[in-house]
């Protein structure tokens, strides 16, 4: 028997748990089919094809780039594919094509290819790619919010029952909810001069606390975590997205510390700082916060992506809250309705260094 | 009930269908053994026969080198063929006796002494010193040196290592369900030699039978323990293993005696027994030969020095071409170029892949998914220890864990990338042994 040519010699372990970067990167893009399932549901067929438009552009992207760097094309391990997803998720439904093409275009040429390629950019390609878009074309990005197919208005559409009302009370009220989404009514809330305007255009009735108070009625609550809302793709329901999570959670794709400590830190956070003057608290307050806007989105599928978080346990944490908490200061004090992206962006930059500071003491190794 | 465990670690298959009900049988004496001179950790043992001497089976045919050393005895009787190079279970070229049998298979004198408890503690060592036994679980550590701990460092309690945490080895479950009596009398010997005042049997919740029968044999017996483990690899890594079954740590870079332990394997308390009650050298071992083309997979009680092609065929080949031969078990063992090796004293098993499983994968970038760093056992970064030796930083190497790794193999295991770590790992550790030697 020759077998001496034969035998493989290779260094131990010999035997694997077969997991891939192939199927990390398709398995995250099975779990957000849900959101896009619901998306296309509320908002038409539009949504589908802007979100399959982002992933096709930072595929053929990402061919074309590896091309030129004469490296192996590895688009078939759906990194690529998902970065577009993702950002296209930060569009909204009405927005024009070119938008995702663009944004998912940039997202793999300046936020990944540059560096090198999956594994080397310092933050998360998808969130470049919005906020390029998000400086470039603001009025596309945020303006025009399509109408949720299955409703009668944009933006709040629960907040029809009021609506009636505020239309002969305030116009300008009226025009604030039938036309943002609820973290902006939520900000221009915050708006002292807003509030005096419309609570006097009602004749001195604490129009805002009502507007504020029917944020975190159930019947918006329950809108918000099913998706009848107005929004960016992928920010559409808190239950598709949460589905999609329980399928990576389940599959341990994704680890549970960061989602957790972003989404904790912005419902303590909210809850403490989050109302706002001549409305009472509510113990619901907490909910219209993680439910709406992109933390859903963010907190599980953007703030999870490996390359640009803590390799440590403990960095995870660190991270997990840094981002709550520069979401929740986005949100109450900042220019911006949302600041999910923005937080995840800079708690990406902080990443080498929390794992510098929380790198593991070794089994044994005592404390110094 | 709640099983005992350490933190990190993974959950491999474990892979023990093939060979777990295979009794252990002894092989018929083989052609020809090679006693490696190198079967253990420290200097090789000097020959003390040449060319052409006949040897009986139990006679020595190598002298210690030194105190950590070991004796070496002829598995056989017959004649010294050669003297020279052999293949080695860690797949290198390495001096080696080789025996030629006679047919006689005739041994020397092993006297019963069942009185063997009343012996005194330095007879005892003397007799374990004697017989050439070291660690049987793969490092190959000289027992007899485990067993004269400084004074300064009492040991208070002996942990015996039935884990047998590697997938599909079988051979020490084989024992602790077929000599578990000889297992508890090598026991009492280590506790009496140290003073130890307890003996704890750590074995993994896979093996059932093998706790039910451990745990009935010692009810009456205040200072053993057996101890059911959580099937976790690597449970039977001895710093996991003392952390699971006592639940102290011993500090890095020291070793068990830190913390008062003694760590053996059951195959080497079952060896002690022998070597001090009938005097009898570790001239064989229980092997396990396994893998799913093995056509009949056995644990078989071999001479030591048996090639593994002998063994192999034994158990009447294989059902389809090898794509690997691994000695030891997958997780740490070595994969050989050839089945011309000899087994030692740590040859726990042959483990034989087809050609499909055996194909390794395509490295990939580092995606810095942290896997790597939630399992490790010794809670250490392995990517940052593997990137670091790839771009030649030693003291970022260190800093990230080099001399803390183990080597087990678990951040590997799970690596989407398919990113050799411990390979890299292990690089790391030889430059950085070279860079202090320099020093």
């Amino acid at each position: 028997m020759n077998i001496k040519d034969k035998l493989t010699v290779s260094a131990a372990p010999h035997v694997h748990d077969k997991s891939t970067v192939k199927n990390v990167m398709w398995n995250v893009v099975i779990a957000l089919v849900p959101a896009l399932i619901f998306a296309t549901y509320y908002w038409g067929i539009r949504a589908l094809l802007l979100s399959l438009t982002g992933a096709v552009t930072a595929v053929v992207c990402e061919a074309l780039i590896q091309k030129l760097r004469k490296v192996p094309i590895t688009v078939h391990d759906g990194s690529a594919f998902l970065t577009g997803l993702l950002l296209a998720f930060n569009i909204h439904a009405g927005a024009p094509i070119w938008l995702p093409i663009i944004g998912a275009a940039f997202a793999i040429t300046i936020g990944k290819q540059v560096f090198g390629g999956l594994g080397n950019n310092p933050v998360n390609p998808a969130i470049v790619g919005r906020v390029f878009l998000m400086a470039s074309w603001p009025t596309h990005m945020t303006g025009g919010w399509v109408a949720v197919k299955n409703s009668a208005l944009s933006g709040l559409n629960d907040l029809t029952r009021i609506a009636t009302d505020l239309q002969s009370l305030s116009p300008k009220a009226y025009e604030l909810v039938t036309s943002a989404t609820p973290l902006k009514v939520a900000q221009t809330l915050r708006d002292s001069s807003f509030v005096a305007d419309i609570n006097a255009q009602a004749g001195g009735l604490n129009l805002s606390g009502r507007i504020f108070s029917s944020l975190t009625e159930m019947e918006t609550l329950k809108s918000l975590f099913w998706g009848n809302i107005g929004g960016c793709i992928g920010e559409v329901s808190a239950f598709a997205l949460l589905l999609g999570a329980a399928y990576l959670l389940y599959k341990n794709i994704i680890e549970w510390r960061i989602p957790l400590f972003f989404i904790g830190t912005v419902f303590v956070l909210s809850f403490i700082f989050g109302g706002i003057p001549g409305s009472e608290i509510s113990i619901m307050l907490p909910f219209f916060h993680i439910f709406s806007g992109g933390l859903m989105l963010g907190a599980f599928f953007m703030a999870t992506d490996y390359t640009t978080t803590p390799l440590t346990k403990k960095g995870r944490i660190i991270f997990g809250i840094g981002c709550g908490l520069l979401t929740i200061i986005i949100r109450l004090v900042g220019g911006y309705p949302e600041g999910v992206s923005y937080s995840i962006l800079f708690m990406n930059v902080m990443t080498p260094l929390i794992d510098m500071l929380t790198r593991p003491k070794a089994f044994g190794r005592v404390k110094k | 009930m709640r099983l005992k465990s350490f933190p990190g670690g993974i959950h491999p298959h474990d892979e023990k269908h093939y060979s777990a009900s295979a009794p252990i049988s002894a092989l018929p004496t083989p052609e020809r053994v090679i006693i490696h001179l190198s079967q253990h950790i420290g200097a090789v043992s000097s020959p003390s026969v040449k060319v052409g001497d006949t040897v009986l089976r139990g006679q020595v045919v190598a002298v210690p080198a030194g105190f950590v050393s070991l004796t070496q005895h002829a598995s056989i009787s017959g004649k010294v063929t050669k003297i020279g190079k052999f293949l080695h279970p860690t797949g290198i070229m390495s001096m080696g006796i080789e025996i030629t049998s006679d047919g006689q298979n005739q041994s020397v004198d092993m006297p019963d002494n069942p009185d063997y408890m009343s012996l005194e503690i330095n007879v005892l060592k003397e007799r374990v010193s004697a017989a050439g036994v070291c660690g049987m679980g793969g490092a190959g550590f000289p027992t007899h040196v485990k067993l004269s701990p400084p004074a300064d460092k009492p040991i208070d309690t002996i942990v015996l290592n039935g884990v047998e945490c590697e997938p599909f080895l079988t051979s020490d479950y084989r024992l602790l369900l077929e000599r578990a009596e000889d297992i508890l009398h090598g026991l009492r010997l280590l506790m009496k030699i140290v003073g130890a005042k307890k003996g704890v049997i750590g074995i993994e919740a896979n093996k059932p039978d093998a706790i039910e029968l451990l745990q009935k044999l010692v009810a009456n017996q205040k200072d053993l323990e057996v101890v059911p483990l959580k099937m976790q690899y690597p449970q039977g890594a001895e710093k996991q293993l003392i952390y699971a079954a006592t639940g102290r740590k011993v500090p890095a870079g020291g070793l068990p005696m830190a913390v008062g332990v003694l760590v053996q394997n059951v195959a080497t308390a079952v060896a002690i027994y022998e070597a001090v009650r009938y005097q009898k050298p570790l001239i064989e071992r229980v092997i396990s030969v396994t893998g799913s083309i093995v056509n009949k997979p056995m644990n078989l009680l071999a001479p030591i020095g048996t090639l593994y092609s002998d063994l192999l065929e034994h158990c009447g080949g294989v059902s389809a071409p090898i794509g690997k031969a691994i000695s030891g078990g997958p997780m740490m063992g070595f994969a050989l170029p050839s089945l011309d090796a000899a087994m030692t004293k740590g040859s726990s098993g042959l483990v034989l892949f087809d050609e499909k499983t055996a194909k390794s994968m395509q490295e990939h970038t580092c995606l810095r998914c942290a896997r790597c760093v939630d399992i490790c056992p010794m809670n250490l970064m392995p990517t940052g220890i593997a990137t670091a030796v790839k771009y030649n930083d030693l003291d970022m190497a260190v800093k990230a864990g080099l001399n803390d790794c183990i080597k087990c193999g678990a951040c590997a295991y799970v690596c989407p990338s398919q990113i050799r770590l411990v390979q890299w790992i292990d690089t790391g550790k030889i430059r950085y042994a070279e860079a202090q030697r320099k020093k």
